[in-house]
């Protein structure tokens, strides 16, 4: 028996999916416009935006330093990540409490501050490269996603399970791989998508660290919209969204198959 | 393949708090010995150290003439069975039976026919290719057996493997680990803290308090001869009745309780008894007899009706004691009474 549902509930669900599906059809639109300005709705239909991002060769350098960057940064978060992660639920009851929120702490410094500082401690006073500090700087904001995301999925691990290993005769590092690890499989996978994601889409860090040459994707648009109101922005922001997609799906295929696989 | 394990006093604590004190324990090769006490007073902990997951700060663990004291505790070849099974989520019954053979470089064929005569002996052949999230709290437990057993471990290890199982399983499954450890001949250590299971599946029984041995004995000499009063309350002495000797004659002595009540015991019958002694009885240990008679006088409280007998809340000048009269005369509460202690139901223990 289906129960009913009330129209309310029904009003209430439409319209929160307006206000989440809207923005996409509205650039989606503006992307396809045959306009030489930004425009919804979309009069005529044309590709020519898309290809005028690509023979643009400023996007195409950014978008290839972004996926650098967002790839760069998450393998790091989730080197971190991972063994801190097991490390905090291993050994709770021996570790004191506020440990575990010094790996969230990136979270509660507002971005804007975060890039300042890293702008003067990293890049000025210890003069690394541009790139590098924008792979320091996405690595500390995505730690706390991929720390967080593993670790509520370690909290249930029974870690007797661990040990039942161990007195099989499987030493504690392949342990972690044949055991642990298996099992917060989709936590990790999990992880890796969240930081991508909050890596690839962040203005706020970047905005500080990018300099001479070297710019992030993001950047690159807030850059562009300055000077120019044509649809190239909409066309970017379609591709972007559909990077993010795409490399969600990858992950989740290949991670997801070749751990079913084993 | 069977080996006698000695632990000689070993030490161990979390933290500050010291959780086993010269702790010494000498199990013979194919023995299945139980620990059995309260929750918290180191059952588990002994077994960590003995498995290798807590590192000891004094003492000796020997299995056969290995000492296992710092050997890494993958490499100690020990069978465990948990609590809570803890079988791997992610792999199939067989492959979780399996892990342990594979851990040795035991691969292909053998590993396979290996597992299925596992399977076969604990009767999961058609559960092989299941993940244990489809299994019964039963066939996990076979399961978490199987996979301890499978590697042939000279050192079979339980931590209250039974607790999770209903009490009708647990009956059945306590014979099956007791026939299969009886059939191999493997030295075993089985942690609970129900006695009745500690005394059905032991040879010898090691009763625990906070961190000690308080006896480790046969389950009939605990039983019948507990050596103190700790374990005489824990198998089931109701009344510990503190007394000293007033009088001896021969081998005849008399004793005096609180409240200047006296009996007459005979050492014939007790054994030796110093001058301060705790005289131990089991309910059915201490006869209601009429007020003319020998023995402790009393006043009979509540009466409960036990099938073979009655047994009676007493009042005395040594305080509250349990005892028990015949069916045929059956007393009102209120009465007064002697109360006999019968010496094959009691046992005389050093003052606490
Ligand atoms: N990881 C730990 N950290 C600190 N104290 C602990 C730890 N594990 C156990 N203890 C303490 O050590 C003592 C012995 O614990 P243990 O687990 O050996 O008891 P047990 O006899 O197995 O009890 P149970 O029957 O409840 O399983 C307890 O007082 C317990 O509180
Ligand atoms: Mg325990």
């Amino acid at each position: 028996m289906k129960q009913p549902l009330h129209p309310l509930l029904i009003a209430f669900a439409v319209v929160v999916f307006f206000f989440l599906v809207a923005p996409l059809v509205i650039i989606l639109g503006a992307a396809v416009s045959d306009t030489t300005f930004l425009t919804f709705p979309p009069r005529g239909i044309s590709g020519r935006w898309f290809v005028k991002v690509f023979e643009m060769a400023a996007f195409r350098r950014t978008i290839v330093t972004s996926l650098q960057i967002a790839f760069l940064a998450t393998g790091f978060a989730l080197l971190i990540g991972l063994p801190a992660a097991y490390a905090l639920n291993r050994f709770r009851i021996q570790l004191p409490h506020w440990l575990s929120t010094v790996f969230v702490l990136p979270i509660l410094v507002p971005e804007i501050v975060l890039g300042f500082s890293l702008l003067k401690s990293v890049q000025v006073a210890a003069d690394l490269p541009v790139f590098s500090t924008l792979v320091i700087g996405h690595t500390l904001i995505v730690l706390p996603y991929a720390v967080r995301v593993i670790s509520a999925s370690l909290s249930a691990f029974d870690f007797s399970m661990e040990e039942a290993a161990v007195s099989l005769g499987s030493p504690p590092l392949k342990t972690f791989f044949t055991i642990v690890l298996p099992n917060v499989r989709s936590a990790v996978i999990a992880a890796f998508i969240l930081a991508f994601i909050t890596s690839i889409n962040d203005v706020s860090v970047s905005l500080f660290l990018t300099g001479p040459g070297v710019s992030t994707l993001p950047i690159q648009i807030l850059a562009h919209v300055e000077q120019f109101f044509d649809p190239v922005i909409a066309s970017v922001s379609v591709l972007l969204m559909l990077l993010t997609v795409g490399v969600m799906a990858v992950v989740e295929l290949t991670l997801g198959l070749t751990f079913l696989a084993k | 393949m069977t080996e006698p394990l000695t632990i000689e006093d070993l030490s161990a604590h979390y933290g500050k708090v010291q959780v086993l004190e010269d702790f010494s324990l000498q199990i013979a090769a194919g023995e299945l010995v139980s620990l059995l006490g309260a929750s918290g007073c180191g059952k588990t902990t002994t077994l960590r150290l003995i498995a290798g997951f807590l590192e000891p700060t004094s003492g000796r663990i020997r299995l056969g003439d290995q000492d296992l004291t710092r050997l890494p505790a993958h490499r100690r070849n020990i069978g465990l069975v948990f609590q809570n099974y803890a079988l791997f989520p992610h792999l199939t019954v067989a492959e979780n039976v399996g892990f342990g053979l594979k851990q040795r470089g035991i691969g292909g064929a053998e590993r396979a026919a290996r597992v299925a005569a596992m399977l076969e002996r604990v009767e999961l052949t058609d559960l092989a290719s299941r993940l244990p999230g489809a299994l019964s709290g039963g066939q996990r437990q076979r399961v978490a057996l199987a996979r301890a057993l499978v590697i042939e471990p000279p050192l079979l290890m339980f931590d209250e493997p039974l607790s999770n199982l209903d009490a009708k399983l647990r009956v059945g499954m306590r014979a099956e680990i007791r026939q299969m450890q009886r059939a191999n001949g493997t030295t075993s250590v089985f942690v609970t803290h129900d006695q009745e299971e500690a005394f059905s599946i032991s040879d010898r029984v090691a009763i625990m308090q906070a961190g000690r041995i308080m006896q480790f004995d046969t389950p009939e000499t605990l039983y019948q001869r507990p050596a103190n009063a700790f374990v005489a309350r824990f198998v089931g002495f109701e009344n510990l009745i503190p007394m000293r000797v007033v009088a001896r004659e021969g081998e005849s002595v008399e004793a005096e309780a609180e409240g200047g009540a006296r009996l007459s015991l005979s050492q014939a019958e007790y054994g030796a008894i110093p001058d301060a002694f705790v005289l131990g009885a089991r309910a059915e240990g201490l006869l209601v007899l009429p007020p003319e008679a020998p023995g402790l006088p009393a006043t009979l409280g509540l009466r409960s009706y036990l099938g073979r007998a009655y047994q009676y809340l007493c009042a005395t000048p040594a305080g509250p004691l349990t005892a028990q009269g015949p069916l045929g005369a059956p007393q009102m509460p209120a009465a007064a009474a002697r109360l006999q202690p019968l010496a094959a139901q009691c046992c005389i223990l050093a003052p606490e």
